[in-house]
């Protein structure tokens, strides 16, 4: 070891050729441009995926905890079915297998494919987190919110969910850091996202080692970012003395 | 245990720095050679299953280990190491393989980590059409969507065509060839830019050989060698005499004739795939220059 070539990300991706600033001119990019590039993938698939995620995972945590049998039954069916399908499979199911049996869905650009079968495999899994927080609290609370002449659904706003939302932000953050080191499946289906810069590059350069660390470095950094602004929006909704609220 | 365990530690030692000493040496030593290989590279080196490799390069490289063992005076035994494109390199200089005999494209970069043998096979990029799609050549591209594998030369070969020509097209990358051909296969791509060994062999296979053809003019010309350890003077004199020998004595188009043009185990698919010229000439005229320069001499 020892014999580092970091140059190789100021390098042209047409010949080469080392550019000064590092960064190429003329519609001609340097690896590190590509790497950005990159990277602004990565982030837009896992944010818009984390969107869709935790809006669907609520919906159907929440539909299976409520009274109606139907709607327990359509809840746990989705969470199965995403939940037991790897996640791999999913993204090919969708991009080749569905398209080819609903041919208008070839038109659809696969970076929303991508989008919705990360987000709705992620929903699976927050749903279920969901469904636990809720179950968690006491069924008093719930019988109370009824008693008092709120609907089912208002006992839902006001009474259960701020507090089973307040319960799983922590297995939410894990769930949102995953969604980012998840997104790394997008390069099967053709997105320019960090996995795909670093095996092409890679192979482009001859600098495996290089490239592989910086691109670790940012997935490192982004699901860090998620971190950190998980515990901040925690620390902010924390209700003293309740469950989750610490301190 | 412990006397066991600082045994195997003891051998794992001496594996780690056999890299160093020469291979002829190494080889007689131990009495085993161990071959690098490929799962699946065309006809050139891919498995039938189990520990069994055959192809092409393979077929070349046992020819070679017959000199070997006459140059050493002592039978060898001969065992099979699967390699990838990223683990290929190390596992040579670390010493698990002694000689790799897959696909490696013989250029200037790899060229500072480890040596080539004279060039045995050329290979030429070109893409895989639909017959009734009107794409000709690279210019018929404009608009098109052109797929290409994810951690291949063929992405950079086509960004340099692109920006020559100034093409305007849309890229779509597979994960692996097989998922290239389909993007192909299903319409979702065009075309297919690759390897044209590798496109003759996913049409051999495909469900129905007659729905694709190969077009176009050769977007780039690769000399793929057989790869020693750097600067292994002893093994590449071998492995070059045996090259030549096998050209000398016109087996070496027979060896062609019987992985590109025959029907190959185990599917009988037939790979259909004339000798080039650029092959045939650099056959007569052996050398192993790394891809830039070899380029440039073909085109000249």
């Amino acid at each position: 070891m020892g014999n580092w070539d970091w140059q190789v990300f100021c390098k042209n991706t047409i010949d080469g050729e080392v550019m000064p600033r590092c960064f190429g001119s003329g519609g001609d990019i340097t690896y590190l441009q590509w790497m950005l590039s990159a990277w602004g993938w990565t982030i837009s698939v896992s944010l818009l995926a984390l969107v869709v995620a935790v809006v669907v995972g609520s919906l159907m945590g929440i539909l299976r905890t409520t009274p109606s049998k139907t709607l327990i039954l359509i809840g746990n069916a989705w969470t199965e079915l995403f939940r037991n399908i790897p996640l791999l499979v999913q993204i090919f199911l969708w991009y080749h297998v569905i398209p080819s049996l609903f041919l208008p869905l070839q038109k659809v650009p696969s970076f929303l494919l991508v989008v919705l079968a990360l987000g709705f495999f992620t929903s699976a899994r927050i749903a279920e987190q969901v469904k636990a927080g809720i179950e968690s609290l006491s069924k008093g609370q719930r019988y109370a919110g009824l008693a008092i002449g709120l609907t089912l659904p208002q006992t839902y706003r006001f009474v259960l969910l701020p507090m089973a939302f307040r319960i799983v932000i922590p297995p939410l953050t894990s769930e949102s850091m995953n969604i980012i080191k998840n997104s790394s499946v997008a390069f099967a289906v053709s997105i320019s996202e960090l996995t795909m810069f670093a095996m092409q590059a890679q192979e482009e350069t001859s600098r495996g080692i290089e490239i592989y660390l910086a691109v670790s470095l940012l997935y490192f950094v982004s699901a860090f970012a998620v971190n950190r602004v998980a515990l901040f929006i925690e620390n902010r909704v924390q209700v003293p003395g309740m469950i989750g609220g610490g301190k | 245990m412990f006397k066991k365990s600082i045994l195997v530690l003891v051998a794992a030692l001496a594996v780690g720095v056999a890299y160093a000493q020469d291979t002829l040496k190494k080889v007689k030593d131990s009495g085993t050679i161990t071959m690098g290989v490929r799962e699946s590279s065309g006809v050139l080196s891919y498995t039938l299953g189990g520990s069994k490799y055959v192809g092409y390069h393979v077929a070349i490289c046992e020819k070679a280990i017959e000199n070997i063992e006459k140059a050493i005076g002592k039978k060898l035994n001969v065992q099979f190491q699967p390699v990838t494109s990223q683990n290929r390199i190390p596992l040579m200089q670390n010493g698990t393989i002694d000689i790799e005999c897959g696909s490696t494209t013989n250029n200037a970069t790899r060229q500072k980590d480890v040596s080539f043998a004279n060039t045995t096979f050329v290979e030429e990029v070109r893409m895989v059409v639909k017959p009734d799609s009107n794409i000709k050549s690279i210019a018929d591209l404009k608009g098109k969507t052109v797929a290409t594998t994810t951690g291949t030369t063929s992405v950079q070969t086509l960004r340099k065509n692109k920006r020559a020509e100034s093409l305007e097209f849309k890229e779509l990358f597979g994960k692996d060839h097989s998922d290239s051909f389909l993007l192909v296969e299903s319409g979702r791509a065009d075309a297919f830019v690759m390897d044209g060994s590798l496109l003759a062999g996913l049409i051999a296979r495909s469900k129905n050989p007659k729905d694709f053809k190969i077009v176009g003019e050769v977007l780039s010309v690769e000399p793929i060698a057989i790869m020693t350890r750097k600067d292994d003077e002893g093994l590449l004199k071998i492995v070059n005499a045996t090259i030549a020998e096998l050209v000398k004595s016109g087996e070496i188009f027979k060896i062609y004739d019987k992985w590109f043009m025959q029907p190959t185990v185990p599917s009988g698919a037939v790979v259909n795939l004339p000798m080039s010229d650029a092959l045939r000439n650099v056959l007569k005229h052996p050398n192993n220059l790394p891809a830039e320069e070899f380029a440039k001499k073909v085109a000249s």
